[in-house]
C-alpha cells in the first residue's frame, strides 16, 4: 500500500518537517545567547546580582533549547544525502564547504565553550567563563552566516559552471559564491527576526511575572530590555525585509508576485492586495481587499511602475501561490504587531506606566511567541517561493531526489513526526514550566554544576532529592 | 601540485573526524548503554555528569564526518546515504532521544525514569545502527551509474548484524573504563567489573568480525594475506594482543587511567585494520577517492581554513576536557 505513495513527495514533507522544526531552535538560541552574553556583560561591569540572577535564570533555559536544536540539527546534515543525493552530488562540490565552514568555524566554537558556559563558572573564574559565552554567542552569529550563505546561493546561484558530471562547480573565486547577490539581505533580517524572537520570549515572561508581581525588580529588568529591543529593532526589521523584497524581485520576482498575489500584469501600477483568496482554478485572487498602486509604491518605491504578473512567465515555473501568498501576509501581519507593541512600549514608558499597565502585559504575553511563527512562516515564504527549484532556475526539485524508496521514506516520516512532537514537546513543556517560575535572586546552577562546600545544591529543581 | 594529493589529504581529514567521534561519543554512548546497570541515583548521577560538558562537542566530529563527506566526496556522501537510509535515520533518532535526556532527566524529576531509558535506547539504536552502516559499507554497496542501485534493505546481513553487536560492547568498554577514570567509590568498582567482562567480550567480538572480512571479498584477502604484504598487516593483530594484555594488567592493578587508553589504541589498532581492508575506496570495491572526489577548488577551498582552525578547534576542546577534569562527583565536578 505504502508503494503506491509518491516518495517525492513523502520527502519533501520529510524537508520541510525536520527544517522547520529545526529552525524554531536556532531562532531562539541566536539572540539568547547573545541576550546572556549583555546580561553577563552587565554583571561584570556593574556587579548587581541582578543580572546574574537573570543570567542563571536564561542559561538553563538556554540549556535546554540549545540541546533541541543540536539533535535537530544533526538531522538535517544526513538529510541532504538519504532524501536529496541527486541534489547533494551535483551540488556538493559548491554547498558542501559553505556548509563544512559552519561545522568547522561555528559547531565547534558553540559546542568547544557550551560545557564552559554552562557548568564552568566556579572552574574558569568570571572572565575566562564571559569569554566561553562570547565565544558561543560569536559560533551562533557564524552559523548563521555560513548557512544563509548556503541557502542564499541555492536561491541566487552565481560563479558556477556545470562540468561533465553534471555538477555545479566554482567557476573561479568563492567571494561571489559566498556573497551571492541576496546572502546580505537575508542574512540581516534572518539575524534580526532571530533577535525579535528572543526579545519577545523574553518580553513575554518579564510580562507575565509583572502581571503577578509588578514590583518584581527581575521581571522588570527583562521586560524593559526586551521592550527596547522591539522598539528599535522592529522598525529596522521591517527595513531590513522591504529591501529584501527589492532584491527578491531583481533576482526571484516569481516569488514576490506569488507573495502579492498578482496573477495579471499591472502596467500602470499594481495594487496592494491586503486579503483575498488565492485560487488555482482560475489563477486569481478572490474577496480580495486591495488599495490601488500601493503595491507598485512598495515594490517599485514608485505609485505608477509597471510590476509584471505570473501569467507573464511559464506556468510549470510558478512557485505554489496560496502557501506564499498565505505564509507571508501571516509573517508581515505579525511584524506589524511587534512593531505596534514595540510603540506601545515607548508610550508606556513616557507615561511612566511600563512596568504598571495590564493591558500592555497582556499583549507582551500574547506576542510572546509571534515570533517564533514569524520566522517559521517567512522561512516557508521564501523556500515554498523557491519551487519548483532546489537551486534556482538551475535544478528542478523533482530532479534532485534519491533513488527513493516509499515504504522507507514514508514509515520515516511517520516516526519524525511522532519523535518530534513527543520529544520537543516535551522539552517545549519543561521551557514553559521553567519560564512559569520567576527568577530569583541567588537564581540556582544548573543541575551538575560544581559547587563550593557549603553551598546548597540546586534547591527547588530535585525537591525529590533534598536532604 | 599538491592538487593531486587533495583527494588523498581530504580521506586522511574525514578518517580523523570520523574515527575522533567514533572516541569520543563512543564513551558518551558506551555509557548510554550501560545506564541501565548503573543504581538509580549517585552512581548513575556521577556517570551522566561525567559526560555532560563535553557531549555535544563530542557529537559535532560526526557532523564533521558526515558534512566532509557532503564536501569533499560528494559521490560516495550520495550513494552511501541512499544505501544505508533506515540505519541512518535510526540512528539520527537515536541521537535526538540520547541528547535531550542530558537535559529533560533533570527537569522532570517525576519522569527522570522514562529519560534514562530514553537516554539508554537513543544510544544503543545509534550505537548499533552505526555498527551495521560499518558492516553494510564493508560488504559492499550496489552501484550503477554513479547511484545507489539496491533495494532499501541490502544492508541487512549476519555480516552487518555482527558489526553492529561488535559496536555496542566497544562502546560499552570504552564507556566502562571512561568511567573508571571519572569516578570513584562504588560506582568505580562497578565500573572495572563491567571493563573486564567487556574487555573479553569486545576481544571475542574483534576475532570474530576480522576473521569474516576476508572472506567478504577476494580483495580483502589479499590485501591482509599476500607476501610480503603480510609481514606488515600481521603486525596489526600483534599489537592488538599486546594492547589487551596490558589492559587487563592495568585492571587488575587498579590503575584508573590505563584501562581506558588501551581501549583507545584498541580502537586506533582497529581503524587501522579496516584502512587497509578499505583504502583507497570510499565505497568498497565501487568508488574510490579519486573517483568521488569533489573538484579540487572546492577542496582547496575547505583545504586552507582547515589547516588554520583545525589546530584552534583541537585546542579548545583540549581546553574544555581540561577544565573539567577529575572525578565527576554526583552533584558535579570537584
Amino acid at each position: 500500500m505504502l508503494d503506491h505513495l509518491n516518495p517525492v513527495v513523502l520527502a519533501r514533507a520529510q524537508f520541510a518537517f525536520t527544517v522547520s522544526f529545526h529552525f524554531i531552535f536556532p531562532a531562539f538560541s541566536i539572540g539568547l545567547a547573545s541576550y546572556l552574553m549583555v546580561l553577563e556583560a552587565l554583571w561584570l561591569k556593574t556587579g548587581q546580582s541582578l543580572y546574574l540572577d537573570l543570567f542563571k535564570y536564561w542559561v538553563k533555559i538556554f540549556a535546554v533549547v540549545f540541546g533541541m536544536g543540536v539533535v535537530s540539527g544533526i538531522v538535517m546534515s544526513y538529510q541532504f544525502g538519504t532524501n536529496w543525493s541527486v541534489y547533494s552530488h551535483r551540488v556538493g562540490p559548491i554547498v558542501g564547504p559553505l556548509m563544512a565552514y559552519e561545522v568547522l568555524t561555528a559547531f565547534f566554537l558553540e559546542a568547544g565553550f557550551l560545557g564552559v558556559m554552562l557548568f564552568g563558572m566556579t572552574k574558569v573564574g568570571k572572565s575566562l567563563h564571559f569569554f566561553a559565552t562570547c565565544m558561543v554567542a560569536l559560533g551562533t552569529l557564524i552559523s548563521a552566516t555560513w548557512i544563509i550563505s548556503a541557502n542564499s546561493w541555492m536561491q541566487t546561484p552565481v560563479g558556477f559552471v556545470i562540468n561533465a558530471d553534471g555538477q555545479f562547480v566554482p567557476l573561479g573565486s568563492w567571494w561571489p559564491i559566498v556573497f551571492n547577490p541576496s546572502f546580505p539581505y537575508r542574512l540581516v533580517h534572518t539575524v534580526i527576526g532571530a533577535y525579535l524572537t528572543t526579545a519577545l520570549t523574553v518580553g513575554g515572561v518579564g510580562a507575565w511575572h509583572l502581571l503577578r508581581d509588578s514590583a518584581n525588580p527581575h521581571a522588570r529588568t527583562m521586560f524593559s530590555m526586551a521592550m527596547w529591543m522591539a522598539a528599535l529593532v522592529a522598525p529596522l526589521q521591517i527595513l531590513a525585509g522591504d529591501t529584501q523584497g527589492l532584491n527578491t524581485l531583481e533576482h526571484q520576482p516569481l516569488k514576490v508576485l506569488a507573495m502579492e498575489g498578482d496573477y495579471e500584469p499591472s502596467p500602470h501600477g499594481a495594487p496592494l492586495i491586503l486579503f483575498g483568496l488565492p485560487t488555482s482554478t482560475d489563477d486569481s485572487v478572490h474577496d480580495r481587499l486591495e488599495i490601488p498602486n500601493i503595491g507598485s509604491l512598495i515594490l517599485r518605491h514608485d505609485l505608477h511602475a509597471p510590476v509584471p504578473g505570473l501569467k507573464d512567465f511559464s506556468r510549470d515555473k510558478w512557485p505554489p501561490v496560496p502557501v506564499v501568498f498565505w505564509s507571508f501576509r501571516i509573517m508581515v501581519g505579525l511584524g506589524l504587531a511587534i512593531f505596534g507593541l514595540g510603540l506601545w512600549s515607548l508610550v508606556a514608558r513616557a507615561c511612566r506606566r511600563l512596568y504598571a499597565w495590564p493591558w500592555l502585559h497582556r499583549a507582551a504575553v500574547l506576542l510572546g511567541p509571534a515570533g517564533f511563527f514569524a520566522v517559521i512562516a517567512g522561512w516557508v515564504t521564501t523556500e515554498v517561493g523557491r519551487q519548483p527549484y532546489t537551486v534556482y532556475g538551475q535544478l528542478l526539485t523533482a530532479d534532485s531526489h534519491s533513488p527513493l524508496a516509499a515504504p522507507a521514506v514514508a514509515t520515516s516520516l511517520v516516526v519524525f513526526v511522532v519523535v518530534y512532537f513527543t520529544v520537543f514537546g516535551a522539552g517545549t513543556g519543561y521551557l514553559l514550566r521553567m519560564m512559569r517560575r520567576p527568577p530569583m535572586p541567588h537564581e540556582d546552577e544548573l543541575p551538575g554544576t560544581p559547587h563550593h562546600a557549603g553551598f546548597t545544591p540546586h534547591h527547588g529543581i530535585k525537591p525529590a532529592e533534598a536532604p | 601540485m599538491i592538487h593531486s594529493h587533495l583527494p588523498v589529504i581530504w580521506a586522511g581529514i574525514i578518517g580523523f573526524a570520523v574515527f575522533a567521534y567514533v572516541l569520543m561519543d563512543g564513551f558518551d554512548l558506551g555509557i548510554g548503554i550501560l545506564f541501565p546497570v548503573f543504581a538509580v541515583g549517585e552512581e548513575r548521577d556521577q556517570a551522566m555528569n561525567s559526560i555532560a560538558p563535553v557531549w555535544d562537542g563530542n557529537e559535532t566530529w560526526l557532523v564533521l564526518g558526515g558534512g566532509g563527506l557532503f564536501a569533499a566526496f560528494p559521490l560516495a556522501y550520495a550513494i552511501i546515504l541512499p544505501a544505508t537510509y533506515p540505519l541512518i535515520i535510526a540512528m539520527l533518532l537515536g541521537l535526538v532521544f540520547r541528547g535531550v535526556a542530558f537535559e529533560f532527566r533533570w527537569r522532570d524529576p517525576a519522569h527522570r525514569v522514562y529519560w534514562d531509558a530514553a537516554f539508554t535506547l537513543g544510544s544503543l539504536t545509534a550505537t548499533i545502527a552505526q555498527g551495521i552502516t560499518l558492516g553494510a559499507v564493508l560488504q559492499g554497496i550496489r552501484v550503477e551509474h554513479n547511484a545507489y542501485a539496491g533495494g532499501w534493505l541490502d544492508w541487512l546481513s549476519p555480516f552487518s548484524l555482527l558489526t553492529g553487536a561488535s559496536l555496542v560492547l566497544g562502546y560499552a568498554l570504552l564507556g566502562a573504563s571512561w568511567l573508571i577514570w571519572k569516578t570513584e567509590g562504588a560506582a568505580q568498582a562497578h565500573a572495572r567489573r563491567m571493563a573486564f567482562v567487556l574487555g573479553i567480550a569486545t576481544l571475542i567480538a574483534m576475532a570474530a568480525v576480522s576473521a569474516a572480512t576476508p572472506f567478504l571479498h577476494y580483495d580483502y584477502w589479499q590485501r591482509w594475506f599476500s607476501l610480503p604484504g603480510v609481514f606488515l598487516t600481521s603486525q596489526i593483530p600483534l599489537l592488538v594482543l599486546i594492547t589487551a594484555a596490558v589492559f587487563f594488567w592495568g585492571l587488575r592493578r587498579g590503575s584508573e587511567r590505563v584501562p581506558f587508553l588501551m581501549v583507545l589504541a584498541l580502537f586506533f589498532l582497529n581503524f587501522l585494520g579496516l584502512g587497509v581492508s578499505v583504502y583507497p575506496y570510499l565505497v568498497p570495491r565501487a568508488v574510490t577517492i579519486w573517483d568521488a572526489a569533489a573538484p579540487a577548488q572546492s577542496q582547496q577551498f575547505m583545504l586552507v581554513g582547515t589547516a588554520v582552525i583545525f589546530p584552534i578547534i583541537i585546542g579548545y576542546t583540549a581546553w574544555a576536557y581540561w577544565v573539567f577534569r577529575g572525578k565527576a562527583g554526583a552533584h558535579g565536578y570537584h
